[in-house]
């Protein structure tokens, strides 16, 4: 495991989500659960964050945020859709003002569906990430 | 021989304090859980922290804050080192106020509004903690006459029995200096904070972890001038240093929300009660020891 993994910082962003999901992000970020045993920090600053946590479909109103946020964080970073709204744009999918899906704006590697997603799902998403994100590094590192 | 030991002591600082610095930041956060009720991280997890950010992309809101925060970096391990290596105190505390005002440019730098607040409560936090750091260097004067630390801490008399209210006033100002205490200002440590880590809210990756690392450096360097007060007393000195540094984290963790106008108004209520007072009555009744 590189510092990569033992320090990962988030970065949560409420892309028009009911708050249900983000909820659960936050109900995961208490002392109950304290994801800082793991070095994650809830750090609510793109420049310092490695892991983009993105709830909701994204509409016409945010993508532009959204594609803001996702380009201030320095690589190596990793985009975690959180529900399924994130994923697919859930049953908002054909609304007129709806993207549908995070990936239709910013590139995404991890999906953890759920309506509302459940802490388990969250926790083992960000486990995922945590591996995506090792490989961007190594594969950082090769190209220098 | 004096030259050799100021230069040793001035390596060891600059070698020992980031390691020192990033031990006690781990203890602190480890500690600081527990009085949560939380497990914390691993020890050794800002030590990752760092590592990480020195392998990200570099990013800037603006080039010029690589080179402020370098400034901001060296300026702090310079002050360090001149003080552990025995020199003017007066310099120390000067440099340091030098190196933050190099950090308040960084700030400044990036077109940014938080980051722009950030440096504005940092210059704040500067109005507020340069007073009894000046204090402290006449303090010592007029019970040693010096300013050179290595002849301060030759001084027969530990300087607490001369200096209490100083003393106080300083360990008051730690709160502020350890980057603790008012929420709002600057960065604090507090996880969702006002100003989202306000002075260094535009810096990412290395520059980011040169002012952590900078901060590693102010910490030693501060709890080394609480140190000073029991110069002769090494061990007297280390326990007041630690117990000090706990009930820092306590009282961070009683008042978690402080305001920076509620700092502004009890340290500066502080500085004036404990330190000048305690300046004025050591000019009536006499200080330096024959």
């Amino acid at each position: 495991m590189t510092s990569a993994a033992k320090s990962p910082w988030l970065l949560h962003y409420n892309a028009s989500s009911c708050n249900g999901c983000d909820i659960e992000i936050l109900a995961a970020l208490t002392p109950l659960y304290d994801v800082e045993r793991f070095g994650i920090i809830n750090t609510g600053n793109p420049a310092h964050a490695d892991i983009f946590v993105v709830t909701g479909g994204v509409n016409e109103q945010n993508k532009e945020v959204l594609k803001n946020l996702y380009d201030q964080i320095p690589e190596p970073k990793v985009v975690m859709a959180v529900g399924i709204c994130a994923s697919s744009g859930g049953v908002f999918r054909d609304c007129y003002n709806v993207s549908g899906g995070v990936d239709t704006i910013i590139p995404v590697d991890v999906y953890v569906p759920g309506c509302s997603v459940r802490p388990e799902a969250l926790i083992e998403g960000v486990v995922k990430a945590i591996g995506v994100l090792e490989e961007k590094r190594a594969k950082m590192e090769a190209e220098k | 021989m004096n030259v050799i030991m100021a230069i040793l002591g001035a390596v060891i600082f600059l070698i020992a304090a980031p390691l020192l610095g990033g031990l006690l930041s781990g203890i602190d956060r480890i500690i600081t859980a527990r009085m949560q009720s939380r497990r914390g991280p691993p020890l050794l997890q800002p030590f990752y922290d760092i590592a990480k950010l020195w392998h990200k992309e570099k990013v800037f809101a603006n080039p010029v804050e690589m080179i402020f925060t370098t400034a901001y970096l060296v300026l702090t391990a310079v002050s360090g080192a001149m003080f552990f290596g025995g020199l003017n105190l007066l310099l120390v505390v000067f440099c340091l106020a030098l190196a933050h005002t190099f950090l308040i440019l960084a700030a400044y730098a990036a077109n940014a509004p938080y980051s722009h607040i950030g440096a504005e409560r940092e210059l704040i936090a500067i109005m507020v903690a340069e007073p009894i750091l000046i204090l402290l260097g006449v303090g010592f004067f007029m019970v040693t006459g010096t300013f050179l630390v290595s002849e301060i801490m030759g001084a027969g008399v530990p300087a607490i029995c001369y200096l209490p209210g100083v003393f106080l006033a300083l360990f008051a100002v730690l709160t502020l200096k350890l980057r603790k205490s008012p929420f709002d200002i600057s960065t604090s440590h507090h996880a969702h904070q006002e100003l989202v880590k306000g002075v260094t809210s535009s810096f990412a990756g290395k520059t980011l972890a040169k002012v952590e690392l900078a901060h590693w450096y102010e910490t030693i360097l501060l709890l080394g001038m609480i140190f000073l007060f029991f110069a002769g007393h090494p061990v007297i000195g280390i326990i007041v240093v630690i117990v000090g540094y706990f009930l820092e984290i306590l009282i961070d963790n009683i008042f978690p929300r402080v305001t920076w106008q509620m700092t502004v108004k009890s340290l500066w209520l502080v500085t004036l009660i404990l330190g000048v007072v305690n300046i004025i009555l050591l000019g009536i009744f006499g200080g330096i020891l024959a």
